[in-house]
């Protein structure tokens, strides 16, 4: 049975060591400095990079950020100091439902929200439908770290003549503040590798763009693209996407496990 | 002492400081209902065309064609079902098995590494699992799996028809590899919350390692799995990128697994930006909305199931 | 806060920082944990510029009576309070009055110290008064310098206040959290089990401190250790199931103590 269980592990394991393999032997092939600074080129043509696509998925993470992160962090602490009202069931039940939400579905939210309105396809859109993923995954976390903190700071606080709000707002989040900032990054580094919400709200685009409301090109998009297309180098350039985008992932999670462990030492 | 003294209680009195932030915090946390709830509403708006001309239709119809503008999502909805069906068939059974490791019979110095790797497996986005299908599995599917299949079972209506390589089979494969992690992750937490003593009850009456886990930890832990399925399954409902690009996008219904197919969240992606008509692009969000409340109702059933567990090791307490 | 210079003794030093101390009397103080009546009518008068120890058993209501002299068992969900705390002769728990305000003035230390974690030396000196908006650097600085040093602190950190709080031993905590009380001028300290957590070393270090600090600052200490009691205070009150049983003057208690009760704690026959 324990052989049985062990054998399971591997087999589990196995297609996380190929896809890793794979992404390093075909896409490191295809990594050099024309990939993080050019433009796509044209199609069929070798040559070409997704400097704007990474860009994209930056400017697109900042637009996700300003959304989820304020009302994530702001909301989470709501839950953690007031954790019994109709409110904080309310909102902790809601977060949870829109946790499970599949990715496409959000899409639709904001096409219909921005897309629709606007008339053409938006970066706006783009960061909406990746903010609206992000702040369950902010609330949540944010909760869950709020209240590990513990009593005895607010005690230490509250007995200097510290009014609670005081207490809250410059006590109790600072001390909270580097789990916090964990929880962000790794909801960060997830939506950063979500394609389906992005099909059609930021929609792509081959040049470079400045204007929330137009179209912008993004990693997964471009990987995406390149990877149903006919053409061998663009298969290429999808591996060297993929590369990054998941060096992008691992770092940030690698990074959050180690907080984590000190975190927990520091107790 | 006998007589009721009245007591007075004292609220710290709530100054203006305390309300304002108190507001502003609740502002915030009561924005979560409301995307939600406009979300919902968002949906319902712009699905409603195609909610009220085909109605229950929708579900019985398998003909799906905009020109003619015909819309039944069957065949999406077998294909939805059948590719996580199959994901967890086998997922199911390997991260169970992965869970007892992690949680029961790993060496310490072991668990933290393969529990980190196995995490690693959950954040790789699932264009890149497309991706690798496409080039990796595909063929691997096609030259090594499909005539070893063919070879042994051939004779099953399941393993019919050309060996192309993408198709439902192969959709299950990559559904089954990203939701494995969540079956592990779960079900070793809720392994690993049943309380020590009854396995150290059990080994001391003299049952071996697995006896222990089968006997003293699984039932337990049996609702807790049950989530663990459930979220796995609702997962595996709403994943799009990777199954799209591997399971040939035919909206067809076969008995074979070799046979492509087609799901509601790959028609989304793959129609939505094509579709040029009103009433096409409320067919597709009414189809969304489908894919909403089959995922959201999963959901739910699972958070109870693995809430379940926590009331279940509670009560053996007592 | 008086203008000084720096001074040597750590007497000295919290004369500078606080205005005036007084004593704090309790009347039919009552308290409640949901249905348990914890306290039952006490009625004690703490001297002023003195230091006075409440002993009693585990569970006596002794932290809890503490905790109704700043307004901080009502914190607790489910408490309530019934009597009167007077200070400077009003009643803190008159209606209408600010719990917050009654925080700045009876000031408390912890059993377990508890510098704010993400804080360093001197950002948890400056805390209370920082928080209450002070933004004075050169004010914020001398009342950091000489609420370290009344606590007997500054020479051990003044080299490194820029540290985090938690940096330092376990005693070095207690007393920055003594210095960070004083800083906000309190006329009464309050200090439950301050030295429990703490070596033998560290705790005459604090008993020491105690006494020397009660010459600017009335002192209530709450205490299980007996011989602590005994070293540290002048008047002592026994507690024993939540009934103040005596209270009188610390060397009359421990050699001659007038109730059967007491003399039977004392005795360790019990407790």
């Amino acid at each position: 049975m324990a052989g049985l269980a062990t054998l399971s592990a591997l087999v589990v394991l196995a297609p996380l060591f190929f896809v890793l393999l794979f992404l390093m032997r075909t896409g490191l092939g295809a990594i050099n400095l024309e990939f993080f600074t050019a433009l796509p080129g044209p199609a069929g043509e070798p040559g070409g990079g997704m400097a704007n696509a990474i860009v994209g998925t930056m400017i697109l993470g900042a637009l996700a950020g300003a959304l989820g992160i304020p009302i994530g962090v702001l909301g989470g602490v709501f839950l953690a100091e007031f954790p019994n009202t109709r409110l904080s069931h309310a909102t902790r039940f809601t977060a949870d439902v829109m946790a499970g939400i599949p990715s496409i579905v959000m899409g639709l939210f904001a096409y219909i929200l921005v897309v629709l309105p606007l008339r053409h396809f938006s970066t706006l859109a783009g960061g909406i439908a990746l903010g609206v993923m992000l702040l369950p995954t902010v609330v949540r976390t944010t909760e869950e770290i709020v209240r590990l903190v513990p009593q005895s700071v607010r005690e230490a606080s509250l007995a200097l003549g510290i009014p609670q709000w005081r207490t809250q707002l410059s006590v109790i989040i600072p001390t909270a503040a580097a789990g916090i900032v964990t929880g962000i990054m790794v909801g960060l580094a997830r939506i950063a590798g979500e394609t389906a919400p992005l099909l059609f709200t930021a929609f792509g685009n081959r040049f470079w763009n400045w204007d929330l409301l137009k179209p912008i090109a993004a990693l997964p998009l471009q990987i995406f693209a390149y990877a149903i297309s006919p053409f061998e180098d663009w298969h290429r350039q999808a591996w060297a996407g993929a590369l990054v985008l998941v060096a992008l992932v691992l770092v940030v999670n690698v990074a959050a496990r180690y907080a984590a462990g000190r975190q927990v030492r520091l107790r | 002492m006998a007589t009721v003294i009245a007591a007075r209680t004292f609220r710290p009195a709530a100054r203006s400081g305390d309300r304002l932030f108190r507001l502003l915090l609740a502002a915030m946390a009561a924005a979560v209902p409301l995307i939600l709830g406009a979300l919902l509403v968002a949906l319902l708006v712009e699905g409603w065309p195609a909610i009220t001309r085909f109605g229950l239709t929708f579900f019985g119809s398998s003909t799906w064609d905009p020109v003619a503008r015909q819309f039944g999502v069957l065949p999406f909805i077998y294909g939805t079902l059948v590719s996580s069906a199959l994901a967890l068939s086998i997922a199911v059974p390997l991260g169970l098995g992965v869970a007892i490791f992690l949680a029961e019979l790993a060496p310490r110095w072991l668990r933290s590494p393969v529990g980190f790797l196995v995490e690693l497996l959950a954040a790789i986005p699932s264009v890149v699992f497309g991706l690798w299908g496409i080039f990796v599995l595909v063929p691997w599917v096609r030259s090594g799996l499909t005539p070893v299949l063919k070879g042994a079972l051939g004779f099953l209506p399941l393993f019919q028809g050309p060996p192309l390589g993408i198709g439902m089979l192969t959709a299950g494969l990559i559904l089954a590899i990203m939701v494995v992690p969540i079956i592990v992750a779960v079900s070793t937490e809720v392994m690993r919350a049943v309380p020590t003593a009854q396995r150290e009850a059990a080994l001391a009456l003299g049952a071996t390692r697995w006896e222990t886990t089968r006997r003293a930890v699984l039932p337990y832990a049996r609702s807790g799995i049950a989530g663990a399925i459930f979220l796995a399954l609702a997962r595996a409902l709403g994943e799009t990128m990777a199954v799209t690009m591997v399971i040939g996008n035919v909206p067809q219904i076969k008995a074979s697994l070799l046979a492509p197919g087609y799901t509601i969240s790959a028609v989304i992606a793959n129609e939505f930006t094509e579709a040029t008509y009103d009433l096409y692009v409320a067919a597709l969000i009414y189809a969304g909305i489908v894919l909403f409340i089959v995922t959201v109702l999963v959901n739910v059933v699972a958070r109870l199931l693995v809430a379940r567990v926590g009331r279940g090791i509670e009560a053996g307490r007592e | 806060m008086k203008e000084m210079e720096a001074e040597r003794t750590p007497g000295r030093a919290a004369a500078a920082l606080i205005d005036h101390t007084g004593g704090i009397e309790a009347r039919g103080v009552h308290a409640w944990f949901d249905q348990v009546h914890a306290l039952r009518g006490i009625d004690l008068r703490i001297t002023e510029r003195k230091v006075t120890a409440i002993i009693g058993p585990s569970g006596c209501g002794k932290s809890t009576f503490l905790r109704c002299l700043n307004r901080m068992h009502e914190l607790v969900p489910g408490a309530r309070v019934n009597g009167e705390v007077l200070l400077e002769g009003r009643d803190i728990y008159a209606p209408g009055i600010d719990p917050v305000l009654i925080r700045r003035q009876v000031g408390m230390v912890f059993q377990k110290p508890n510098p704010f974690p993400t804080m360093s030396i001197y950002d948890n000196v400056a805390a209370g008064l920082k928080l209450a908006g002070e933004r004075g650097r050169h004010r914020l600085d001398q009342v950091v310098e000489q609420s370290l040093r009344a606590a007997v602190l500054w020479d051990e950190v003044k080299d490194r206040l820029g540290k985090a709080g938690t940096s330092l031993s376990g005693g070095q905590q207690q007393r920055l959290c003594i210095a960070r009380a004083l800083a906000v001028s309190p006329e009464i300290l309050l200090m439950d089990e301050p030295a429990s957590a703490l070596d033998p070393a560290s705790t005459l270090r604090i008993e020491e401190l105690a006494r020397e600090l009660a010459e600017d600052v009335t002192i209530v200490i709450v205490t299980h250790n007996m011989q602590q009691a005994a070293r540290v205070s002048e008047q002592t009150g026994f507690f024993l199931n939540g009934e103040l049983v005596e209270f009188g003057p610390t060397q009359r208690m421990f050699t001659n103590p007038q109730d059967k009760r007491t003399e039977d704690y004392i005795t360790g026959r019990f407790g």
